[in-house]
């Protein structure tokens, strides 16, 4: 049996990392890898995931896999793209990068941009948790609006995060890469749309959703449950945009529920008053249909 | 092997497309730019078959830089000044991972205010970072250290990456006639990378990057300075081939001494300026002062011996920095001071030619003038 419900069961990131339990972010990378299977060459950003995988003289990877900083992925794995062009080993291997939103939405926004204005032949994964988890639930550029955070606290005056998130699905889309965005409560999905993105023949972009217990204060064990909710509430809009055909969702919910339903889950939500979650409501809706109607116009990017 | 009258950016050039590298990310600045204009060239003609990799910043040309040397291939890159700066943190862990990269650094002072022109300030603020640095005086020399500079690097004694510093302008943007080995000739002292400690392959997966921990760091950091401490032997040894093969040598590899043998006054000096001074100690001969210079070409790793047994028997000795190390003084200074602690020698430092400050046989003559006494740093206006 070397697949359950169309998921392989070979470990690619093995047991024995350091992940919290409920971690978003170590299930992306053990589907992502699942994904593309053992001919694929990871360069990872600074982050979560890299820091509990490589203690050494231990490594969870079972793939040749390689960290330089925190801001570089993408710019490391353009160096990795083209050696292998080089050596000629370029069609059978893939090419990946893993990054938190940190490593991504910010600090490593102008080598992505890079490497995707280039078409460098890379996949890039963005396990999106919406802060610097790693230094201790920092705000991001991902992180939601009124999130509370480390640095940007639920304060009397100032309730958490003041913006809304970067839309780096459509920033990256509009570079002529092939964007997804994916849910770790949807595995076949997102394997999918891996597998999808690394047949791309140039830059492409997967943004997965990947609760993090630790920073919005819910339990471990909620994790999948909080996936699901996040689709209904289309806080996570699961789509595919390629440069021949734009934005195409790959499923809707049947029945959609309100935000306050998926707020109410994380600590991080507990302080919003109803204007609040009111205001998160009509910016999720809007957000929403702008998708539907990109999709029903057929805009390409 | 052909003369010409080239550039000395193209003479690094030609330099790197013997060496033949995989990968050359490239990222523009001034006064650096012509040595990757003319690799771009080489390569878009078909005369070099590497691959080229057009970054957006030198942060991401020495990451890209890793990302190919770390994959197992031979790769090169070249910056200056700012661009050096944006790059500090990858030096760091180029070296580190005990990727033997090779860069030229066109040497430019460093803003602000901000300067294109030739100062040693850019270099010298990644004194630290792990790199061998060379210092090269002539086209020439240029490019035959760009060869060696791989050579040196690559050995697996050593395993760590090189920069070949040259005077920005005062060197890079100077015609000077060059002997250019030929390909067969370069193959010969330079054998392909074969890399045996790092590379990404998935037939055989290693993890390369890994957090080291207080129990492993230090060990690894000891393991990482006695590398570019073997690196003196290498750096002997190459600049010996090339003296065998070539007809040309620069001293031993690590210092060059011109007029030392019964000199009772010398001067130190790094790159382009010890042209000025050879003629100056020339004219100082011709009149029967006993005068002389050390060039040093390596300054990391630092070459203490070498300095040490030229400097026997002088009264004076002058150093000519090109950076401050600012509430200190010169760094080259503070390390021969260093080196020389427990010698009756009076040593005297000179900050000079920054930010493009043009350093003119006056200003050596002058320092020649004043080794008698100590006086500590004067600042040659």
């Amino acid at each position: 049996m070397d697949e359950v419900n169309k998921i392989p069961t070979v470990e690619l990131f093995a047991q024995g990392h350091r992940a919290c339990s409920g971690c978003g972010g170590a299930l992306a990378m053990r589907l992502a890898l699942k994904a593309a299977g053992k001919d694929t060459i990871v360069s990872h950003a600074t982050g979560c995931m890299e820091v509990v995988s490589s203690p050494f003289p231990e490594s969870a990877w079972r793939i040749p896999w390689i960290h330089v900083a925190f801001e570089n992925a993408a710019a490391t794995a353009s160096g990795i793209d083209l050696a292998l062009k080089k050596l000629g080993k370029r069609e059978k291997t893939n090419v990946i990068c893993f990054g938190g939103d940190g490593g991504t939405f910010d600090i490593g926004f102008q080598a992505i941009s890079g490497a995707a204005e280039r078409g460098n032949h890379i996949t890039y994964i963005c396990y999106d948790n919406g802060a610097y988890m790693n230094t201790g639930i920092q705000r991001s550029g991902a992180t939601p609006k009124y999130a509370s955070t480390t640095t940007s606290p639920a304060g009397k005056v100032i309730h958490g995060k003041t913006e809304h998130k970067k839309n780096m699905p459509l920033i990256l889309a509009s570079h002529g890469a092939y964007v997804a965005t994916a849910n770790v409560g949807y595995p076949q999905d997102f394997i999918k749309k891996v597998k999808a993105a690394l047949s791309h023949p140039g830059f492409s972009y997967v943004q997965v959703y990947a609760p993090c217990p630790t920073g919005w204060k819910s339990a471990g064990e909620d994790t999948i449950g909080i996936c699901k909710l996040a689709f209904k509430a289309k806080i996570t809009p699961l789509f595919e945009i390629t440069p021949e055909e734009g934005l195409k969702f790959s499923s809707k919910p049947s029945q959609t529920i309100p935000v306050a339903d998926y707020l109410k889950t994380q600590g991080r939500f507990k302080h919003m008053n109803e204007d609040e979650i009111k205001e998160i409501q009509t910016w999720v809706d809007d957000q929403y249909d702008k998708l539907l109607k990109m999709e029903e116009h057929g805009i390409r990017f | 092997m052909v003369r010409k009258v080239i550039e000395a950016s193209e003479a690094v050039a030609l330099g790197v497309k013997l060496s033949r590298p995989a990968v050359i990310p490239m990222y523009p600045i001034t006064p650096q730019t012509h040595i990757v204009e003319r690799l771009a060239e080489y390569i878009n003609d078909g005369e070099l078959d590497t691959k080229m990799l057009h970054v957006e910043s030198e942060h991401s040309a020495m990451s890209a830089a890793v990302g190919a040397q770390a994959t197992g291939v031979r790769s090169f890159t070249a910056t200056a000044s700012q661009g050096l700066a944006l790059m500090n943190e990858i030096l760091f862990i180029a070296s580190g991972m005990r990727l033997p990269i090779t860069m030229a650094v066109a040497n430019r002072a460093l803003a602000a205010p901000i300067n294109i022109w030739n100062d040693h300030s850019d270099s010298f603020s990644v004194r630290d970072a792990g790199w061998i640095q060379y210092y090269v005086e002539s086209a020439q020399e240029a490019l035959d250290t760009a060869i060696q500079a791989f050579m040196v690097a690559e050995d697996h004694s050593v395993l760590l990456p090189a920069m070949v510093c040259l005077d920005g302008f005062t060197l890079t943007h100077v015609y000077e006639p060059v002997d250019i080995p030929s390909q067969e000739e370069v193959d010969k002292v330079l054998k392909p990378y074969k890399a045996v400690h790092a590379f990404l392959d998935p037939d055989n997966p290693i993890t390369q990057g890994a957090i080291g921990f207080p129990n492993a760091f230090m060990d690894l950091k000891k393991d990482q300075h006695d590398a570019l401490l073997n690196a003196k032997n290498v750096i002997k040894e190459s600049n010996w081939i090339f003296a065998e093969k070539f007809g040309r040598g620069y001293g031993d590899g690590l210092v060059e001494p011109y007029m030392m043998e019964d000199a009772e006054y010398a001067v130190v000096a790094l790159g382009s300026v010890c042209g000025t001074i050879r003629v100056v100690v020339d004219e100082l001969r011709k009149k029967g002062k006993k005068v002389g210079m050390l060039k040093i070409r390596v300054f990391r790793p630092f070459p203490e011996e070498q300095i040490v047994e030229h400097t026997k028997g002088l009264k004076g000795l002058g150093i000519i920095d090109k950076e401050v190390s600012f509430g200190q003084e010169g760094t080259v200074y503070s390390e021969i001071r260093s080196a020389l602690y427990d010698k009756d020698l009076t040593i005297n430092g000179f900050i000079a030619g920054l930010g493009g400050r043009d350093i003119t046989p006056d200003h050596i003559r002058k320092v020649f003038d004043s080794l008698d006494a100590e006086k500590r740093t004067e600042w040659l206006f």
